[in-house]
């Protein structure tokens, strides 16, 4: 099949799943499964099949000629709108792990869900599954809505597709809108729980901000340039030019400027940065896959992946190594959200949370390499985070099913995601361990062996040969953090002894949910190395950089490549094995309820940090509250009821009022009044006048005559 | 005073008083005796006017069928305690004054009027008056038409007085 | 000899008589004899105008003819109808059925 005809069927099985499990096959959950299973597996087949013949065509020649085809769609005055798809070598990438993670993350939720286990005993749809009683033992119950959870699995995945393969900021942002409700639907899926509905409420309004905004861009930059596809404006010299020397009208920016900060606060929206990130940590309210399905392999990636994509259009203007206006604003949002989240997360007990944060992170790693230029680190660090991220977080997945046997046994009632709830959990759950570990050391950026280390001294490295040395010390210190929570998390997680009997009798997970880990463990170890700079020590140039290659050909004019130098590499070397070291130190055998040691270090600052900087009751302050005031007291109660309703209840008593005078000022007594008198009048005149009747028939005659001759003698005497 | 003359104003005078006896007797029986007389004054008046058929059907039909009966009448509806109490109603001094004005109207109308005032023209001496009257009351041309309504009217007349009076 | 005036005048009479006799009279059998009388008045007016217009042509008699059949039937029927009501009220005089009054 022609390459052009695979790729606008890749978003298609997804779709197809939605619809099959939402109208058809609801109540059977094995089909249901299988269904969604089937077609993210014929999704990543197709992937599979596109990224491959991507790579044999080469970069050069893709870029200059990526697969894909266009179609007339809205006629606009004497030509069309079209949309299409297009793949080049960045979506060729995009695509390899996007169809890969799906895929593991569908497989795994079949375990995570129960298949196969007995309906609970007290299970209500709408709240997680309480489990149920077999045999005198408490065992795990299956999800009560299973297939749903499946259904909307599929329909996110049809967002991600139709995003990263569309050749139009249209209908990139279509993909956008259907991944944001898809979030909103799986964070609330167990919508029986008070905070789960919050938290959906509050991940979807908080995206809407920046989609808001992204919106407004993509406007602009329609109407300034007449087309919304990326290869008319990103590839294309003049509109780039046009854009940059027209003022925007704005703070002094040029229109490529404001254009370029405006879909950027999408990515702000969609990727959870500051002061946008305050929907992710509660998001871990959704169940773990949906976590990894948002938090790592899609949604958020999908962020990154757009401002990667109008790199272009961020540059423009500017000279090489110069930084232009929004790339200034993107580098300083994304290197602080990156310290400030790691600060948050070290401060975590829910081993949900920890990663969450970790997410916002390593998101601002990502933001920040794009502000600064460094295209290829950009694209790279956000392959590496997809695969290990997700595997941290279905690890996490695994550990808290594994929790939960322990608690179903031990009939506790613990929350079997703290942290401090759990330990020794190594022997346990061994494979859950070993891949756990593997993304934990990916994360922290270990050397050589693991995918994070290459994407993420990459980027050190770009951040310090072009003299940003704020971004770099700031990048630095977030290493270091993330290096020193990781460990924490493993420590207290893994290592030393268990400190709850739930703990104690923990055991692995099914293969369903284990596969997965290990299929995404060989992927956080192995990527890495399609990403070694030429000019590295030893290791470079055994195996070509075949990555930045590949990814540069997405760019129409090529990068310079970056001089090696050993500060970055010594920096990062330093602050990652430092930072894993004092985490395992402090943390690997942490006694039975015992308080975290950083708290009486930190003091008053940890509980800052376990409080989020109290950002979130700030906003609730500051905007939630008065937006509520006006929704409820002004526009409803003020506007609404007394105004309008005020309004239309005196119209109506008006109304009233006239026509009860009509009634019974006119109606009654005149018209019925006439009507009445009328008959009456008739009645008396014909009892006044009844006495002619005597019933005598001479008497009738005798009158008949009289008027007659009467009548006769007055005409005669005319 | 030729004879025509005197047996005309004879005539007048017995049928008027006649009539008027009529009109006035309060036995019924003698009331009708009195319409005998008064309808034999008709029957001579046309004799004068030399239409002898209608003097004839006159006496016979008049006097001999419709007196007649209301003789009949007059003994089938006879009152036993019935005593002879004024023969008018209340209202009898306007039905005076309303026929004195008729009559006295009429009459000068009569009078006044120069048609009136001529005398007899010859009679031809033709004499099938009968048949020529015969004639005409069965041709197409002349009278048949009324002539068999009038049928028709008699044979109405005697069906309805039968099943009005029938004793049921 | 003698003018039509006085044939008619002569008729007039009659029926001035009969009226009188019709309007006054208790009696329905009275009155119905009146009502003879101004039938015959009526008759005698019929012939006079014959006999003094054109006495050559029967025509002018039909007429009366007509009036004899109709005043016969009218009669019988009449009394036919006095003959019912003598037997329901047992009284004729004319003032007295009045149950036609309102």
């Amino acid at each position: 099949m022609a390459m052009d005809t695979l790729v606008w069927l890749l978003p298609l099985p997804p779709l197809l799943a939605f619809f099959l499990i939402i109208l058809f096959t609801y109540p059977k959950k094995g089909l249901s499964h299988s269904i969604s299973i089937g077609a993210a597996l014929l999704s990543w087949l197709g992937s599979m099949v596109v990224f491959f013949n991507a790579v044999r065509k080469g970069a050069e020649g893709l870029g200059e000629h990526p697969f894909g085809s266009a179609v007339n769609w809205l006629p606009v005055g004497k030509g069309w709108f079209q949309i299409g798809v297009t793949v080049d070598p960045l979506t060729a990438v995009v695509l390899f792990f996007v169809s890969i993670t799906i895929l593991m993350i569908t497989l795994y939720s079949v375990g995570y869900h129960n298949f196969g286990q007995p309906a609970g005993d007290h299970d209500r749809p709408g709240l997680p599954p309480e489990g149920a009683t077999q045999d005198g033992h408490r065992v795990p119950s299956i999800e009560p809505l299973y297939s749903r959870f499946f259904g909307f699995i599929s329909l996110f995945a049809f967002g991600m597709y139709t995003l990263v393969v569309s050749d139009n900021l249209l209908t990139l942002f279509v993909g956008w809108e259907i991944m944001g409700l898809c979030s909103y639907l799986l964070i609330g899926f167990w919508y029986g729980k008070l905070s789960a509905r919050a938290a959906m409420i509050k991940a979807f309004l908080v995206t809407r901000i920046g989609d808001v905004f992204m919106l407004l861009g993509i406007a602009f930059l329609y109407s300034a340039t007449g087309t919304l596809n990326f290869r008319e404006i990103f590839f294309n010299e003049e509109v780039l030019h046009q854009l940059t020397t027209t003022p925007a009208g704005f703070l002094g920016l040029s229109s490529a400027g404001l254009i370029g900060i405006l879909l950027f606060i999408g990515t702000v929206g969609k990727s959870a940065q500051f002061p946008l990130h305050v929907w992710l940590p509660d998001a871990m309210e959704g169940p773990t896959p949906v976590s990894a399905m948002i938090h790592a392999a899609t949604m958020v990636s999908a962020g990154v992946y757009m401002a990667i994509r109008i790199f272009p259009l961020l540059s423009a203007g500017a000279e090489h190594g110069a930084l232009t206006s929004p790339m200034v604003v993107i580098a300083i949002i994304g290197s602080f959200t990156a310290l400030f989240a790691a600060t948050i997360s070290v401060a975590q007990r829910d081993i949900k949370r920890v990663l969450a944060y970790s997410t916002i992170s390593q998101l601002g790693y990502m933001v920040a390499a794009v502000g600064i230029g460094a295209y290829v680190a950009a694209a790279f660090h956000l392959i590496t985070h997809a695969f290990f991220k997700a595997l941290l977080f279905l690890g996490s997945g695994s550990v808290i099913h594994g929790m939960e046997h322990g608690v179903y046994h031990t009939g506790d009632h613990l929350d079997a995601q703290d942290m401090f709830n759990m330990g020794g959990l190594r022997s346990k759950m061994p494979v859950t361990f070993w891949t756990f570990l593997i993304g934990g050391l990916a994360l922290s950026g270990f050397p050589i062996v693991t995918a994070g280390f290459w994407s993420k001294d990459e980027i050190f490295a770009d951040a310090f040969a072009h003299g940003h040395l704020a971004v770099f010390i700031t990048l630095a210190l977030a290493a270091l953090l993330t290096a020193f929570y990781t460990m924490r998390q493993i420590s207290l997680t893994f290592l030393g002894g268990s400190r709850t009997k739930a703990a104690d009798h923990a055991h692995e997970t099914p293969w369903t949910m284990t596969l997965p880990l290990v299929v995404l463990s060989v992927f956080a170890i192995s990527f890495g190395w399609l990403g070694i700079p030429e000019h590295f020590p030893l290791l470079g140039g055994i195996i070509p950089n075949w990555l930045g290659d590949f990814i540069a050909g997405s760019l129409p004019h090529s990068l310079v490549e970056i001089e090696f130098n050993w500060i970055p590499l010594a920096t990062s070397l330093t602050v990652a094995l430092g930072g894993l070291t004092l985490g395992w130190l402090i943390y690997r055998d942490l006694p039975q309820g015992a308080e975290d040691p950083i708290k009486k270090w930190l003091g008053p600052v940890y509980t800052l940090l376990e409080n989020k900087y109290y950002f979130d009751e700030f906003y609730d302050r500051v905007f939630v509250k008065p937006a509520t005031w006006l929704a409820e007291t002004f526009t409803y109660k003020w506007l609404d009821r007394t105004v309008i309703d005020g309004f239309l209840h005196s119209v109506a008593r008006a109304a009233q009022a006239i026509g009860s005078f009509l009634r019974n000022k006119i109606d009654l007594p005149i018209i019925n009044g006439f009507g009445d008198a009328v008959g009456e009048l008739t009645a008396k005149a014909g009892e006044r006048l009844r006495f002619i009747q005597t019933g005598k028939v001479q008497q009738y005659m005798l009158i008949a005559l009289v008027v007659a001759f009467g009548t006769l003698f007055y005409f005669l005497t005319q | 005073m030729s004879l025509g003359l005197f047996i005309f104003f004879l005539m007048v005078v017995v049928t008027v008083v006649a009539a008027v006896a009529v009109v006035t007797s309060q036995n019924l029986v003698n009331a009708a005796m009195w319409l005998m007389v008064a309808l034999f004054g008709a029957a001579i008046a046309f004799v004068l006017l030399q239409a002898t058929y209608i003097a004839v059907i006159q006496v016979l039909v008049y006097i001999g069928a419709i007196a007649v009966l209301i003789v009949y009448t007059i003994m089938l509806t006879r009152n036993p305690d019935e005593k002879y109490g004024p023969g008018v109603n209340k209202q009898w001094p306007i039905a005076a004054a309303l026929s004195l004005v008729l009559f006295l109207g009429l009459a000068y109308f009569y009078y006044t009027l120069p048609q009136t005032d001529v005398l007899a023209p010859a009679l031809s001496g033709d004499l099938n008056a009968i048949s020529q009257l015969g004639a005409l009351l069965v041709s197409p041309n002349a009278y048949v038409l009324p002539f068999e309504l009038a049928s028709i009217l008699l044979l109405a007349a005697l069906i309805g007085s039968i099943v009005v009076a029938w004793r049921k | 000899m003698i003018p039509l005036s006085w044939y008619l005048i002569f008729a007039a009479a009659l029926f001035s008589i009969g009226l009188y006799g019709v309007l006054a009279r208790k009696n329905i059998i009275a009155i119905l004899m009146s009502i003879e009388l101004m039938l015959t008045a009526i008759n005698i007016n019929f012939i006079a105008f014959w006999r003094y217009s054109l006495p050559g042509q029967m025509a002018g008699q039909v007429f009366a003819v007509i009036v004899f059949a109709v005043s016969a039937s009218e009669v019988a029927v009449g009394l036919a109808l006095v003959i019912s009501l003598f037997r329901r009220v047992k009284l004729i005089a004319a003032d007295e059925i009045n149950l036609l009054k309102w």
